[in-house]
């Protein structure tokens, strides 16, 4: 017992002492970062007008680094694939905790609130703190109470609710390859154009985003949705 | 020194909390727990790293790195915790061991 | 002026640190949890401090909204399929 104790402790010191050995480099690293810099943010302001936003952040976001939010739309996607994959979602109990009429209340009031919020850090994203992802965040979490509340979803939302999962990719790849017909590359958005076409991947986006985090949270397919696919007798895994 | 870098030390030190936290636990909620703590220190390092423009408006390149981030570790988070809640279900433990006890 | 603004940013970096801590090695799952919440609040207030309006919007959404619920909603997941069964203590 006690060597084991013993050899416990070895290992968490040197654990310790590995963790600090990383960790000096990289504090000797900020250590040595000049106190000031300017960074990216000159060449951004100067590109600014052309970019069809006048917000740096949803600019760099949506336009000169475009390509990385496509990919983390399209990794969004993946993980709600990957988390209904992996079965049907649990049944809730109701009986343990039944929904009381204060949250009943409360999510009436809350939830039509959240989406117009969400709606409006979308609209407002283009030119002051916000945009696509505070929109979607907002959207799913309005989501998690909706389910909280003990919503199901009907029968009839199921391929709608498929359809508008992938929407946010499909739109973003859609803006992406069509603007390549106009003459340049791919993502590379006319000028002119850029305002508007930022602003149909946003709301796409958010739409999706907010979708795929509820998904996620019910953490499988309903019940109800498995019962209906056609040829399926509903067995799960 | 000035605040920016005080809170870039912060980063470094969240890192190494969460990484510590990370190899000291085996129960899988815990490690996601400890995985989430690091990608914070990560995302306040950069996010400091911003700061640093003489007239305080920062460079929006981090932020929008770093917003990217947060959606994929909180991404990354729920794929993880939904295989954790499977693996309880059909395994019945929250710890991945290779020995047969227990 | 300068001098709140040291007190108040020093307190919430130690306020971080002192939280993340508590969060992890606390053996009580359900408390771990509803720290790291507040850890991820106490973040958003960081990015604030840090001129990041956007990404304190979306941390408070998504890490203290999004990731909070997940966690306390896997935490009650596992519990229900093991009733009744103390957590061991954890071992290096």
């Amino acid at each position: 017992m006690r060597s084991r104790d013993m050899s416990a402790n070895v290992i968490r010191g040197s654990l310790i002492a590995l963790i600090a050995a990383l960790i000096a480099p990289l504090a000797w690293a900020v250590w040595s970062l000049p106190e000031e810099g300017l960074g990216l943010r000159p060449k951004v302001v100067m590109n600014l007008p052309q970019s069809g936003a006048s917000h740096p952040v949803t600019a760099v976001l949506l336009n000169f680094r475009g390509y990385d939010t496509l990919l983390e739309i399209a990794a969004l996607l993946i993980v709600s694939v990957g988390a209904w994959s992996l079965g049907e979602a649990q049944e809730t109990d109701d009986s343990q905790s039944p929904v009381s009429p204060v949250q009943r209340l409360t999510s009436q009031v809350l939830i039509p609130l959240m989406i117009l919020t969400a709606g409006y850090f979308l609209w407002v994203g283009t030119k002051s703190p916000g945009g696509a992802f505070q929109a979607g965040a907002l959207l799913g979490a309005a989501g998690v109470l909706l389910i909280l509340g003990g919503w199901t979803p009907a029968p009839s939302l199921h391929w709608p609710v498929r359809i508008s999962l992938t929407l946010g990719l499909l739109v973003f790849v859609v803006v992406g390859t069509s603007v390549m017909a106009a003459g340049g590359y791919f993502l590379e958005y006319p000028a002119s154009w850029a305002g508007t076409l930022i602003l149909l991947i946003e709301t796409a986006a958010t739409l999706s985003i907010g979708l795929i985090l509820t998904a996620v949270y019910v953490g499988g397919q309903p019940r109800i949705w498995i019962d209906h696919l056609p040829g399926d007798k509903g067995e799960s895994l | 020194m000035n605040l920016t870098q005080l809170y870039m030390f912060t980063g470094v030190m969240l890192f190494a909390l969460g990484l510590f936290a990370l190899f000291s636990y085996r129960h899988l909620l815990r490690q996601v727990l400890a995985v989430n703590v690091m990608s914070s220190g990560v995302f306040m390092m950069l996010i400091a790293a911003a700061n640093r423009a003489p007239d305080a408006s920062p460079d929006p390149v981090p932020h929008a790195m770093v917003l990217t981030g947060i959606v994929l570790a909180v991404s990354a988070t729920a794929l993880a915790l939904s295989l954790v809640v499977r693996l309880q279900a059909a395994t019945g433990s929250t710890q991945l061991s290779e020995e047969e006890s227990e | 002026m300068a001098a709140v603004n040291w007190v108040f940013d020093s307190l919430l970096m130690v306020n971080l640190l002192w939280l993340a801590w508590r969060a992890l090695v606390n053996p009580n799952l359900f408390k771990a949890v509803v720290l790291f919440i507040a850890f991820t609040l106490f973040l958003a207030l960081a990015w604030v401090r840090l001129n990041a309006p956007d990404v304190a919007l979306a941390e408070a959404a998504i890490g203290a909204g999004i990731t909070g619920a997940l966690l306390l909603t896997s935490l009650q997941r596992i519990n229900v399929s093991k009733p009744n069964k103390k957590e061991k203590p954890d071992e290096v």
